[in-house]
C-alpha cells in the first residue's frame, strides 16, 4: 500500500462506556485520505462522543487510535492539532472577546510570539505575525468575512460564526479537518457556501470528516457515509448505497415505521 | 473642619505607598483573573511569600538583603507552581478553593508558635530593610512637599522604587498581553477548549499565568514590608485579597490601567472619608456619636461602609468598571 492509498485515521476495538453505557463500540474504521466522509445517525447514536475520542477530547476505554500511521490513543488535543488533526464544536467556539482576526491568527501553529519571553521581544516575532495576518486575511477573504475582519468575533450571526470557526481551524494548515455539524443553525444561503469551501478542501490535501444530521448534506458532498446507532457502526458505503440500506432506514425510523403498529408483534 | 488637612491626607493617599503596593498586586492578579480568567482568591498569599520571603531569608538565614529579594521572587514562583500543579487542569472554582486555603494557611503557620523561630509568630519580623534605606537619597525623617503631596523623606524613596517598579512591570504586561502570548491567554480566558483544539497548550499557558501573577504579587508583599519595615502575619489576612478584587473592579479587569487608577481611586476614598468624619464639627460629631455611636473606631469600619455603598452604585451604573467596555461586557448576553 503506498502512503497515498494508506488511510489517514483508523480505529480499531474502540469503547467508550459511560457508567452502564457503551457510549461507543467501533471495532473498525478507516478513513480513507483526501476524500469527505460524512458521519450520519440518529441523536444519541454516539457520533460527538466518539469524534471527541477521535481528537483527544475524551479518552477511550480500550482500543486503538492511529493517525497518519501513528499511534495517538491518548493523546492530548493540542498535540493532536500540532500533528495536522484540527476539530471545530457542534456548538461553536468563536471567542467572542477577540476580534475576527485575532481569532484567526489565533489558528496558526509554532508561533514565536506565543513564548514568553520572545513575546517582550517583538522583534523576534513581528515578522512572522505579519505574515500569520497576511495568510489570514486571504482565508477570510475566502470566507467572505472580510467585511467582519476587525469586529467582536461576538458581534457575528451564528452562521458566520461557523464560517469564522471553519476559517480558524484552516489556519493551522491542517491534513485532517473534524467538523462537528458545521450546518447547524446556519442559513441556507451561507449553508451552500459554506459546503462549496468544504468541497474544496480535499484538492488542497485535506481530509475532511464530518458529523450531520441533514441527509441532503450529505448526499452532496460526501464522498463516504458512516452510519452510526447506539454507539456501533451500522453501515457505510456511499451516499447512495446507504440511502437503500435498510438497517440504516430502520434506525432512522424505527423498525416498523410505515406499519399498522396494532399489527405488529412487537414481543 | 480642617479642609486643608484632609485635602493634604487625600492627596498624599492618592498616589501613596498603599496605591503602590495594591496597585503591584492587583496588576498579578490583573494577568490571573483579567487577561486569564483564572480565579485566584489567594494574591495575599502570595504577598506573604514574598515579604517573609525576604524577611525571613535576611533576618533569620542572615542572606544578603538583595539576595534575599531575589528568593522571595523564586519563593512565591514556586508556591504559584505548587498551588498550580494539581489544580490548573480542573475546573476553575478548584484554583479559588486552593488559592484561599493556601493564603490562610500561610498566614496561620507564620504566626504559630511552632513556626515562630523563623517567622517570629505573632511578633513578625523586624530590622531587615537597612540596606533598602541606606541607598535613599532623601532623608529618611525630613518630610517633603510636592504641590498638594507631603511625605515623609523614607516615603519619597520607597515611591520613588515603588512607581518605577509599578510602571515598569506595568508596561511589561501591556507588551505581553498585546502580544501572540496575551492573545493566547484571552483565548483561554474565553474557551479553554478551543485554544486546546487549535494547538495550545492550555494548562502550561495557564501555569505561566499564575506564576507570572503571583510574582508581581510577591513584588507587592516586598515591597510592602520594606515600606512598614517589618513582617506581620496578620497583615495578610483575606481582607487584602479582597480589596485587591475591590480594586481591579473599580478599574475593570484586562485592562493595563486599571489596577493603577483602582488602587488611586480606592485609597483616596478610603483617606478621604476616614479624616473627613474624623474632623466633623464637634455638635454634628456629638449627635451621631449618640445616635449611631460613631466612635473612633466605628469611623474605621463605617468608611468601608460607605466605600462599599459607592461600589454598589459603580457596579449597578458601570459594570465594566472605568476602563472597561461595555460593548464587551455585552458580548456575554449574547
Amino acid at each position: 500500500m503506498t502512503a497515498a492509498e494508506q488511510p489517514i485515521l483508523t480505529a480499531r476495538g474502540v469503547v467508550k462506556t459511560f457508567g452502564g453505557l457503551r457510549a461507543v463500540d467501533v471495532d473498525q474504521l478507516e478513513i480513507q485520505r483526501n476524500k469527505i466522509t460524512a458521519l450520519i445517525g440518529p441523536n444519541g447514536a454516539g457520533k460527538t462522543t466518539f469524534f471527541n475520542l477521535l481528537t483527544g477530547f475524551d479518552q477511550v476505554d480500550s482500543g486503538e487510535i492511529t493517525f497518519d500511521g501513528a499511534v495517538i490513543t491518548g493523546t492530548a488535543p493540542h498535540r493532536l492539532a500540532a500533528k495536522g488533526m484540527v476539530r471545530t464544536f457542534q456548538l461553536t467556539k468563536a471567542l467572542a472577546k477577540l476580534s475576527t482576526i485575532e481569532n484567526m491568527k489565533l489558528g496558526a501553529l509554532d508561533q514565536r510570539g506565543e513564548k514568553f519571553w520572545a513575546a517582550l521581544l517583538p522583534s523576534s516575532w513581528t515578522k512572522q505575525e505579519q505574515a500569520i495576518e497576511a495568510r489570514a486575511d486571504a482565508i477570510l477573504r475566502r470566507f467572505n468575512l472580510t467585511a467582519m475582519r476587525d469586529e467582536y468575533a461576538g458581534t457575528m450571526s451564528g452562521g458566520q460564526r461557523k464560517l469564522l470557526e471553519m476559517a480558524r481551524a484552516l489556519m493551522t494548515d491542517p491534513r485532517l479537518v473534524m467538523l462537528d455539524e458545521p450546518m447547524a443553525g446556519v442559513n441556507p444561503a451561507l449553508a451552500q457556501s459554506l459546503l462549496e469551501l468544504i468541497k474544496l478542501l480535499p484538492g488542497e490535501g485535506r481530509t475532511v470528516i464530518f458529523v450531520e444530521h441533514n441527509m441532503d448534506v450529505v448526499q452532496e458532498i460526501a464522498d463516504w457515509v458512516i452510519v452510526m446507532a447506539e454507539g456501533r457502526i451500522i453501515a457505510q458505503g456511499t451516499p447512495t448505497e446507504v440511502k437503500s440500506n435498510k438497517a440504516v432506514i430502520d434506525a432512522y425510523l424505527g423498525a416498523h415505521h410505515g406499519e399498522d403498529l396494532s399489527q405488529v408483534d412487537l414481543t | 473642619m480642617d479642609w486643608g488637612f484632609i485635602l493634604e491626607r487625600s492627596f498624599s493617599a492618592m498616589i501613596g505607598p498603599e496605591v503602590v503596593v495594591y496597585a503591584l498586586a492587583a496588576v498579578g492578579l490583573n494577568v490571573h483573573f483579567g487577561y486569564t480568567g483564572l480565579m485566584n482568591f489567594g494574591q495575599v498569599g502570595f504577598m506573604a511569600a514574598g515579604a517573609y520571603g525576604v524577611g525571613v531569608s535576611v533576618f533569620w538565614l542572615g542572606w544578603n538583603f538583595w539576595i534575599g529579594i531575589v528568593f522571595a521572587f523564586v519563593y512565591a514562583g514556586v508556591l504559584a507552581l505548587l498551588l498550580g500543579l494539581p489544580t490548573l487542569r480542573l475546573r476553575a472554582d478548584y484554583l479559588s478553593l486552593v488559592t484561599i486555603a493556601a493564603s490562610e494557611t500561610i498566614r496561620l503557620l507564620a504566626r504559630s508558635r511552632v513556626m515562630q523561630p523563623i517567622t517570629g509568630g505573632v511578633e513578625g519580623v523586624n530590622q531587615f530593610a537597612g540596606p533598602f534605606y541606606d541607598l535613599s537619597p532623601f532623608e529618611l525623617g525630613k518630610f517633603y512637599s510636592f504641590g498638594p503631596f507631603k511625605y515623609l523623606g523614607r516615603d519619597v524613596w520607597v515611591l520613588l522604587v515603588g512607581w518605577t517598579l509599578l510602571i515598569l512591570i506595568t508596561l511589561m504586561v501591556r507588551q505581553l498581553m498585546g502580544s501572540p502570548w496575551g492573545r493566547t491567554l484571552r483565548a483561554i480566558r474565553e474557551d479553554e477548549d478551543a485554544a486546546r483544539a487549535l494547538g495550545k497548550n492550555v494548562y502550561f499557558y495557564k501555569m505561566q499565568s499564575l506564576m507570572f501573577g503571583g510574582m508581581i504579587g510577591a513584588v507587592a508583599g516586598v515591597l510592602q514590608v520594606i515600606q512598614k519595615s517589618s513582617v506581620q502575619a496578620d497583615t495578610f489576612n483575606p481582607v487584602i485579597t479582597f480589596t485587591i478584587w475591590t480594586i481591579l473592579i473599580i478599574g475593570g479587569p484586562g485592562r493595563v490601567w486599571s489596577p493603577i487608577v483602582g488602587a488611586s481611586i480606592y485609597w483616596t476614598l478610603i483617606v478621604f472619608v476616614e479624616n473627613t468624619l474624623r474632623q466633623l464639627p464637634p455638635g454634628l460629631r456629638a449627635t451621631l456619636e449618640d445616635s449611631i455611636q460613631l466612635s473612633d473606631f466605628n469611623i474605621a469600619m463605617l468608611r468601608f461602609i460607605l466605600v462599599g455603598g459607592g461600589l454598589l452604585l459603580l457596579a449597578r451604573f458601570r459594570p465594566q468598571g472605568i476602563f472597561g467596555s461595555r460593548e464587551e461586557m455585552a458580548l456575554d448576553r449574547r
